[in-house]
């Protein structure tokens, strides 16, 4: 509930999800500027900041791309302001050099660098583990371990950017940011931080005599960090094992010792400063336990930093356990309560029986049906990727599409028909496809294509798109346009006239950008599925570089501003299985809106879902599908 | 005020699909339980499935602290299901011979079906291996009456009143309804408390 985030009441206690924790941390340290690209599961941050921007005097932005926004943030900390930039895994590793750079000349106003992982990858390419970042480019690393050090933890990270002149990157996970718990509200500030003029001789310059600074820097945080609140030891004074642990794990472990009943026999230090360690704190517990399990979030991150001291200090006797080489816990994927509780149990030699009971004989077992990911109803990709496998099933058989990275990359899967040959990260689909358009001049003869979102082409599209015009590669490029960054929850681009903050920007139009560079674009809608078959099977058989933009607003949004329009099957006219389409309606075109009544054996429209596209009901060869109004 | 439950943490899971609204009630269940003072985590599990997807709330009540946002396999103490496969693919990971379970016996179908490659069970073979798995098992035509009292996208509202009903959550009607209040005006404030009192008054004794 987001209007919580902006209560002055210091001491109440709210439901809060980790986002919105963030989001308060952020308001309580008197962000003046914030800035993002979406990206699940950070993406809620931005969109709230930019809600509140006028009430609490902050300006925020979703940027066209991370390093749009994290160079942004560089820019206003020269302003002496405090910024936070927000980034999933992916995101952060688009803005790689500026990182590394930023490090080297260091900030001014505090800069937060808030980077939201996702362990098990649920809505992502790659479960990447953030963190990695942080020590390759040298600075301090926070993981909030709970939703109150969520928001707590940003605070201290402004706090600290400040006082060494660091970026700070606090890494977040998907159970944090999506995850909810009780959160005490801590003080607004009466005023958000405010801009410093830049004097002459004031610069922001990174360059590699800074290397030294850096690692000064870092070993001043690390003083800062053997005194963090973030870091303590909860335990036996001589544990038989002691876990060591940082953010989501730490919860697991504590669950794991209490249902184990280990509370006398196993320690947990729990460490919210990762990087760089505190290394007094946890050599003052390794001197303690013999054995050491090491539960973390995605890498053995912690585990190695923990290695490292070991090896520095050779008096020291102990056995390490954790994820590297799956000595106790798993290598990849997102840990869980069971996970951990299973490897303590194995370490300390004793059984873990849950409360799981009773066998279902096999007789009573259901066949449970799978549930894949799928456009939603009337989503205008359906349409799309109908059209494309259509085109190049039947007139051309041999195709190529390169995908990329937004609601359409589930056209890889069932619902697109397995359409995609490809799926890397954002940008890559145009880029790929102009190296393959390339082989043209080789004897390659395949149509090639690639797609990308509307929100896709702004973020990292627009270099690859003047690459392929320039070096005019035979393809045809697919801009699938929704109006919407529609996966991360329709956060606007600079394609859509209202900014995050509510007010008015200067929308561009994609075909002018198309047409500036001297590409021929064309614009189609994917609803008139016969029509547009036409138009794309004309742009695969010319040479060149084409843009092709198949522009239908996202059905999700559209249903809201326009509301859903009835929809349904006229039963004298559905002629069932003895129509020759074969279920046309739910079998192929697979919207989860259409579907088939067993027992009536006729087809039938789901109402709870049907947003009333009346896609379908141009496609029924048996014109059995009607539409409230007449025209689909 | 007594902060008691009869487990703590006490675990539940609401589950369905992508669209049908159980992030919202679960998230309004969490905060009227924080209102009265417990420790309430939630852990949501929907990943890139804006609509359509599997989801899975997870809900962990304690008087003590704050627990982790995933409950351990097979320590459910109640189920909530928005849609029948969904709550029988939790029951056969979380649940144990104690827990009770309420579902919605109205199918979403997924894509494997529209496309005739699986077959959507029966109800009565799902309720038939939810008896196996679980305590207690009782179907809520949910969308139905949601449907009949003004809107089927209300469902979530009405089970969570079947769900505040049960007396392993510590709360009355009025602290879900205060947090209703708080979210909704008008119309589809109106609709939801009905709702949640027709849910509430089916599982009430």
């Amino acid at each position: 509930m987001e209007w919580m985030v902006t209560v002055n009441e210091p001491g109440k206690t709210f439901l809060m999800q980790g986002n919105e924790a963030i989001v308060r941390g952020a308001l309580e340290a008197g962000v003046r500027f914030a800035a993002a690209y979406p990206g699940s599961p950070s993406s809620e941050i931005l969109t709230m900041l930019g809600h509140v921007a006028d009430e609490m005097n902050l300006y925020a932005e979703w940027s066209t791309n991370e390093n749009c926004a994290f160079q942004a943030c560089m820019g206003a900390s020269f302003g002496g302001v405090r910024a936070l930039c927000v980034v999933k895994q992916n995101g952060l590793l688009t803005i790689g050099d500026a990182l590394h750079t930023a490090a080297l000349s260091g900030c001014k106003g505090g800069v937060v660098l808030l980077t939201a992982d996702d362990p098990n990858a649920h809505s992502s390419t790659n479960e990447f583990d953030s963190r990695h970042q942080a020590r390759a480019a040298g600075i301090p690393l926070l993981e909030p371990a709970t939703f109150q050090e969520a928001k707590d933890m940003i605070v201290y990270g402004f706090e600290l950017s400040e006082k060494i002149g660091q970026v700070v990157m606090v890494r977040s996970v998907t159970r944090i940011c999506h995850g909810r718990g009780n959160v005490t509200l801590g003080e607004l500030p009466e005023s958000p931080s405010s801009p410093v003029p830049i004097g002459e001789w004031d610069k922001l310059i990174a360059i590699n005599w800074f290397h030294d600074v850096l690692w000064a820097k870092l070993d001043q945080a690390q003083e800062l960090f053997e005194e963090s609140p973030f870091n303590w030891y909860s335990g036996p004074e001589q544990p038989e094992l002691l876990i060591i642990t940082s953010g989501t794990g730490w919860l697991y472990s504590v669950e794991a010792v209490e249902t184990l009943g280990l509370e006398d026999k196993v320690g947990i230090l729990k460490l919210g400063c990762t990087w760089p360690l505190p290394e007094k704190l946890v050599l003052k517990y390794l001197c303690k336990s013999p054995r050491v399990l090491v539960v973390e979030e995605v890498d053995p991150f912690l585990e190695q930093n923990v290695a490292n001291i070991i090896a520095h200090n050779p008096g020291l006797n102990v056995q390490l356990y954790g994820r590297y080489k799956k000595s106790a816990l798993p290598q990849s994927f997102e840990l869980n309560p069971d996970v951990v509780l299973n490897a303590l149990a194995t370490l300390m030699d004793i059984t873990y029986q849950s409360s799981k009971t009773g066998e279902v004989p096999a007789e009573a077992v259901v066949n449970i049906p799978p549930r894949d990911l799928t456009f939603c109803a009337g989503c205008p990709h359906r349409a799309s990727f109908f059209l494309l496998k259509q085109t190049l099933r039947i007139h051309e058989g041999n195709g190529v599409v390169m995908g990329d990275i937004g609601c359409y990359t589930m056209g890889g899967q069932r619902a697109g028909h397995f359409l995609l040959h490809s799926l890397a990260c954002m940008g890559a689909g145009i880029n790929m496809g102009e190296g393959l358009g390339q082989l043209t001049r080789f004897g390659f003869n395949q149509p090639v294509l690639a797609l990308a979102g509307d929100s896709t082409f702004f973020h990292s599209c627009l270099p690859g798109l003047v690459n392929a015009r320039y070096h005019d590669s035979n393809m045809l490029f697919v801009i699938l346009d929704n109006s919407a960054t529609a996966m991360t929850g329709f956060q606007p681009h600079p394609g859509i006239p209202v900014n995050c903050m509510g007010q008015p920007a200067n929308a561009m139009s994609i075909e002018k950008i198309v047409e500036a560079i001297g590409c021929p674009v064309t614009v189609a809608d994917p609803y008139e599925i016969e029509a547009t078959t036409q138009v794309v099977y004309d742009l695969i058989k010319k040479p060149g570089m084409k843009v092709l933009i198949l522009r239908q607003p996202c059905a999700t949004l559209a249903v809201r501003s326009k509301g859903r329009r009835k929809v349904w099957v006229d039963p004298e006219l559905c002629r069932g299985d003895n129509c020759g389409c074969g279920r046309f309606c739910s079998k192929t075109w697979g919207c989860p809106g259409n579907i088939w009544n067993n027992q009536t054996g006729k087809a039938e429209i789901d109402e709870v879902v049907c947003v009333g596209c009346g896609v379908c009901a141009s496609l029924c060869p048996a014109g059995a599908i009607k539409v409230e109004g007449g025209e689909a | 005020m007594t902060m008691q439950l009869s487990k703590d943490p006490l675990n539940v899971i609401i589950c369905g699909v992508g669209g049908q609204g159980n992030i919202l009630a679960s998230e309004l269940l969490a905060s009227a339980l924080v209102e009265k003072g417990y420790f309430t985590t939630v852990g949501e599990t929907y990943g890139a499935s804006q609509r359509g997807g599997s989801v899975m709330s997870h809900v962990r009540i304690s008087a003590r602290k704050q627990y982790s946002a995933l409950i351990p396999r097979g320590e459910a103490h109640i189920i909530i299901g928005f849609e029948p496969i969904e709550t029988l693919r939790v029951a056969r990971e979380y649940g144990n011979s104690q827990t009770k379970v309420i579902f919605d016996p109205r199918p979403n179908y997924p894509l494997s079906v529209l496309i005739g490659e699986a077959v959507y069970p029966e109800i009565e073979a799902i309720v038939k291996e939810l008896r196996y798995l679980c305590g207690s098992v009782q179907v809520l035509e949910a969308t139905r009456l949601a449907q009949e009292a003004g809107n089927a996208q209300a469902a979530n509202i009405l089970l969570m009143g079947a769900l505040t009903a049960m007396p392993e959550i510590p709360l009355q009607a009025e602290d879900y309804s205060q947090v209703l209040s708080q979210r909704f005006k008008g119309d589809v404030y109106d609709l939801n408390q009905k709702v949640f009192d027709l849910g509430y008054k089916q599982i009430a004794v």
